[in-house]
């Protein structure tokens, strides 16, 4: 015989005012297993509390249930209050009466009744809770960051600098990501070299970090805590013990027209190559794809010219093994090429290019070393337009979300521009200015008033080239809708940021959700923003969505902090409300007949294959089980299992039967 | 494959050079087309700016018609009517009100059996493959394609070439051996739709076209719309008034070009009928 | 008694265009090539259709702007939402057209129109020179196209008797009948 009490909160009007708490509680007094049953106004609030321990104490209950308002508001606050009072927290359990009941519903007999059959099922189901502990699970304390660009860099020094180690993987040959492209930084035009280089160099000196470049992660099995990652180190052709990194080999390789990923295909650079001048490790890479000795077997003068014999055309790619705690997605994102976009030429015009390539040629360590030249024909453009939103906020051909970076950075390409080239004209042609973001839009106004780049609200219906002028068909709806022609020597077009190509694949690599455009998805937008769904798997940066520098550096630390707090725990304590296969005296062992639909069904991949064996050591029989580290307690195999072997804690089959059958008997 | 053939009613009108260039190259590649018996005018600009269903009714009766006559395809050479045609069938298709009332006004229905082309898709498909072993001497020529606009758009109904920048009749043009130009008023509208009501726009767009043409080096105008084509060679006071020089450069339907690469007589593509004398060879 | 509905109510309910799903870039404006020659340009026409007052519907139904469009799809082509702006123009057209409100300047294209579409409901085609005439009459624009007339006649390029379905009453005749000229 169960010694329940139940406690109703009138949630000061909020449920009070709707329904007859006090015809509640006493209705509640004279259901089955009921000991005790009271309201009170503010029963979260502390003398509610002090009500709900003193009860259980002085009736010696065995269960509470609290009929208050929705269990993700209070279900912690009362559980705890129980475990003071020394009863299980888990049974404790809140019947909804606010959000199911008092404000969906007008004031009235037929609400309180409803109300009352609430309480009855939670009632029902108490009687059939059984206590359950927290689960403990142990912590490898060495954090996994996939992808070495700033937020990558950020999170990576942030959680080594907290005493963890830390092993950074970079698919390119250097770290650095896009910022390493970009000249200078909205708002304060302080040069992107000189603030992240220090931080680069800082990764490959740091004692907790082990930075492994020209690499991708291949797969990622385990649960939080306990990952096991296989990278995939892609060979880079050379011995980097014996490489001094003297650059002789770069300069005498014969193949020298590759395109350059750095400058965004307006350099070029050779088949064995480092990609920038600061790169890091500063260590070149052959390009087995452009190389001609990979290609006809017919070359070797890098491995001639080496002074260290550091060159090794056979080196094959090396699959290593790491045990991490946690993972720190910082993939980063793209940007769209200029043959996206038909109407701006398909790509065809030379001089139309795309932001990136814009911020490579006012970089100082750009193919112009800084001087804005057009790169048809290397002239000095005279006059320049810059067109926003392209591709972005448009559902018919590109994307319909705001890509948030281009306002800013047009306007300082803008502004760059009018710094570098005296005389020359800028025109930017916007819809919005989005300039929300501190400094931001004294920003943009001061592109206005004090470069005078001119601002031309409309878009851009087409580009063609005329006489070796861009002829850019645009308009000005701020003047009743003016068509506007500009002769221009170069277009810049803001190209809209995307996912990173092969997002979708690392995300199911991950078993991490994303969203319909390939960007991950985070665990709640506004207060989980750096979790994702998968326990122990973060993001930061642009593979989110596109950010900007300051956006993309906070969501690395704020990942980084997330891994540090799951690293000062001793172990990991988890809500005990997962899966169990059911396990029972020899000779049966379990009603699991190992049909493993459990395993297909589950989203997590939290069930496994247990063997029992007899003391001999033969296999007996095959029964799934379900791993607690990584069940997240979604009930899909409870649905799909023929056996009905497998039960949810907290929520079993006879525990839910038991409240659907109590909400239908009074309902008839 | 049973082609039917829709001439419509320019190419019976001020376009004849178009229709008699049509069958003359047909001919030579031993191609049958079958004329659509009784077919009717498919109502044009001026249906679809007066009425949505009269703009439906009229195409639906010539779809009916060769649905009922057995041919699997109709060639359009005539673009508006092309278009005209095609808007209509996508539009029965779509929308089952209007086929409803569409079919009973026109006393015959529509079931959307029969494929619209248009004469660069005819020719890509069906002459293209015979065109290397015909050609006598090639059309060594720099050539401006002009596709217009009812060609290509509404490219979500017609769904040919790509829309800006299209390459059908440009790669046609390489295959009798003329250069085609790199140009930007491909697909930018001649203001045909206007030519009698408002002679003056017209003169204004159609010259912004022949100017980048003839500034560009082209030597023809090469068109696969009779509206475009009487527009740009008929209306030609009208366009050199709104250029800095006159031009005389010619305009050619593409089937002229290509019957002209065949060796056929200038007679039987009809060019002695255009405004613009044609001297190319 | 004239419908008091809004313009954007009926293109909704008509022809099933939402006019607030435009944002206003101006790109149809950018590459419409008669936007300079237009009272009101195409963007513009649809920020009247979004103020959905009855005034920005007067003038949006008197404009010259809605004969003036060609139907060449650019905008729509280029719209990044995809808005079929020359579907609002023909409906524009029929409203403007059945209710009255023609704009004077247009008045010569209507007449176009108009008699294009006489000559096909009386022979079932087109007929060079009768509509011509018919719209010469309409307009009293009696010298225009005089000069290019015996060039075009001396190229044949001109029927002088007009092409005719047989019995094209039972044809495109009920065809009118049903449509355009239906008396509801």
């Amino acid at each position: 015989m169960s010694k329940i009490g139940v406690f109703i909160c009138h949630c000061g009007e909020n449920i009070g005012a709707t329904v007859d708490c006090a015809k509640v509680a006493e209705a509640a007094a004279s259901m089955e297993g009921v000991a005790f049953a009271t309201d009170y106004k503010y029963m979260c609030s502390d003398p509610g509390q002090t009500l709900i321990k003193n009860a259980i104490r002085e009736h010696r209950l065995d269960g509470v249930v609290v009929g208050a308002c929705s269990p993700r508001m209070h279900e912690p606050t009362f559980r705890k209050a129980c475990a003071e009072a020394g009863l299980n927290p888990y049974l404790c359990e809140i019947a909804n009466l606010r959000e199911h009941c008092s404000w969906v519903h007008p004031k009235g007999d037929d609400t309180t009744e409803k109300a009352i059959e609430i309480v009855h099922g939670l009632v029902e189901k108490v009687r059939r809770n059984s206590p359950l502990t927290p689960i403990h699970v142990p912590i490898t304390k060495k954090a996994l960051v996939i992808g070495g660009g700033i937020a990558g860099i950020q999170a990576a020094l942030d959680i080594a600098n907290c005493g963890h180690k830390v092993i950074l993987v970079e698919k390119e040959p250097s770290i650095g990501g896009h910022m390493s492209q970009l000249s200078e930084t909205f708002p304060t035009l302080d040069c992107s070299q000189c603030i992240l280089t220090p931080r680069m160099v800082e990764v490959a000196q740091h004692p907790n970090i082990t930075l492994y470049t020209y690499a991708e992660l291949d797969s990622l099995s385990g649960f939080i805590g306990n990952f096991e990652a296989k990278i995939r180190l892609k060979a880079k052709s050379i011995d980097e013990s014996l490489c001094t990194g003297c650059g002789l080999c770069t300069t005498k390789c014969p193949q020298k027209k590759i395109p350059s990923e750095f400058n965004a295909g307006l350099g070029r650079r050779t088949a064995i190559y480092v990609p920038f001048p600061q790169a890091v490790p500063n260590k070149p890479v052959i390009d087995k794809e452009h190389c001609t000795h990979y290609r006809t077997g017919k070359c070797g003068v890098c491995e001639k010219v080496c002074p260290t014999h550091a060159i090794r055309f056979g080196q094959e790619d090396r699959i290593i093994n790491e045990q991490v705690g946690a993972v720190v997605v910082t993939t980063g994102f793209n940007v769209l090429g200029t043959d996206f976009f038909p109407e701006y030429g398909y790509g065809r015009y030379a001089d139309v290019i795309t932001g990136l390539q814009f911020e490579r040629l006012a970089s100082a360590s750009g193919p112009t070393l800084g001087e804005i030249r057009r790169p048809s024909d290397g002239k000095v453009p005279e006059k320049v337009v810059f067109i926003a939103c392209c591709g972005s906020r448009d559902p018919a051909k590109g994307i319909p979300y705001c890509s948030k970076i281009c306002c800013m950075y047009t306007a300082k390409h803008a502004m760059l521009y009018q710094h570098k080239v005296h005389g020359g004209e800028s025109y930017v042609f916007y819809m919005d200015i989005r300039a929300g973001g501190k400094n931001y839009e004294e920003f943009v106004r001061r592109a206005i008033e004090e470069d005078h780049v001119n601002y031309v609200r409309g878009r851009v219906a087409r580009i063609y080239e005329k006489e070796g002028k861009l002829i850019v068909k645009g308009v000005d709806t701020l003047l009743g809708a003016t068509p506007v022609e500009i002769e221009a020597d170069m277009v810049v077009l803001a190209t809209a940021g995307v996912s990173n190509q092969g997002s979708e694949e690392l995300a199911q690599k991950l078993h991490i959700s994303y969203d319909p455009y390939k960007f991950f998805a985070e665990a709640h937008p506004k207060l989980r923003p750096v979790e994702t769904n998968t326990a122990g798997i973060f993001v930061a940066g642009a593979c989110q969505a596109p950010k900007d520098i300051p956006e993309t550096v906070a969501t690395a630390s704020g990942a980084a902090a997330k891994v540090a707090a799951l690293f000062s725990q001793p172990d990991l304590v988890r809500e005990p409300l997962v899966a169990v296969v059911n396990r029972s005296a020899p000779p049966v062992f379990s009603t699991c007949v190992g049909c493993f639909m459990c395993q297909t069904a589950c989203p997590y991949q939290a069930i496994e294959r247990e063997e029992i064996k007899d003391r001999s050591g033969k296999v007996i029989k095959v029964v799934a089980k379900v791993n607690p580290g990584l069940c997240q307690g979604c009930g899909t195999c409870v649905a799909f299992c023929r056996s009905k072997s497998i039960d949810l804690q907290g929520f079993s089959n006879q525990q839910m039967f038991a409240e659907v059958e109590a909400l239908l008997e009074t309902t008839n | 494959m049973n082609t039917g053939f829709y001439p419509g009613c320019s190419l019976n009108g001020t376009s004849r050079e178009y229709n008699e260039s049509v069958r003359a190259v047909a001919a030579e590649l031993g191609l049958k087309l079958t004329e659509i018996d009784d077919w009717n005018c498919c109502g044009a600009t001026a249906a679809h700016s007066m009425s949505r269903e009269l703009s439906v009714a009229l195409p639906a009766r010539v779809l009916a018609l060769a649905e009922r006559q057995g041919f699997d395809e109709v060639l359009v050479p005539c673009a508006s009517c092309y278009n005209r045609l095609s808007v209509a069938a996508h539009e029965l298709a779509r929308d089952e009100e209007l086929a409803a009332k569409v079919g009973a006004a026109v006393g015959m229905a529509y079931s959307g059996k029969v494929r619209i082309v248009n004469v660069l898709q005819y020719l890509q498909e069906h002459a293209a493959q015979l065109l290397p072993g015909k050609i006598r001497h090639n059309f060594a020529h720099r050539v401006a394609c002009y596709y217009g606009c009812l060609l290509v758009r509404p490219h979500k109904v017609l769904g040919f070439d790509r829309l800006e920048d299209p390459q059908s009749m440009d790669g046609m043009m390489r295959a009798i051996g003329a250069e085609p130009i790199d140009w930007a008023f491909k697909t930018e509208c001649c203001g045909a739709g206007l030519s009698v009501s408002r002679t003056d726009l017209v003169g204004k767009l159609s010259a912004n076209i022949l100017g980048d043409a003839r500034d560009r080096g082209a030597e023809a105008v090469v068109v696969a719309c009779p509206m475009c084509h009487s527009n740009l060679d008929m209306r030609r006071t009208a366009i050199n008034k709104c250029l800095d020089e006159p031009t005389d450069i010619p305009v050619l339907y593409i089937t002229q070009a290509i019957g002209l690469a065949l060796g056929l007589s200038r007679k039987a593509l009809g060019l002695q009928r255009h405004i613009v004398e044609v001297k190319l060879q | 008694m004239e419908d008091k509905k809004r313009l954007s109510i009926k293109l909704a309910e008509d022809i099933g265009v939402d006019v607030s799903r435009c944002y206003q870039c101006g790109k149809c404006t950018a590459g419409c090539v008669l936007a300079p020659d237009m009272d009101i340009a195409p963007s513009f026409l649809m920020r009247l259709l979004q103020t959905g007052t009855e005034k920005a519907d007067a003038r949006v139904l008197g404009s010259t702007a809605i004969w003036l469009c060609l139907s060449c799809e650019n905008c729509v082509a280029r719209c990044p939402m995809e808005i079929d702006l020359p579907a609002i123009m023909d409906h524009l057209r029929e409203l403007s057209r059945t209710g009255g409100r023609v704009n004077e300047k247009a008045r010569p294209i209507v007449a176009f129109h108009k008699s294009f579409l006489d000559m096909v409901k009386h022979n079932g085609r087109t007929y060079e020179i009768g509509l011509v005439a018919e719209y010469k009459m309409r307009t009293m624009r009696l010298m225009q196209d005089v000069d290019i007339a015996p060039t075009m006649m001396a190229k044949g390029k001109l029927n002088i008797v007009p092409e005719r379905l047989k019995d094209n009453g039972d044809k495109v005749g009920r065809i009118f009948a049903n449509t355009i000229d239906k008396k509801d």
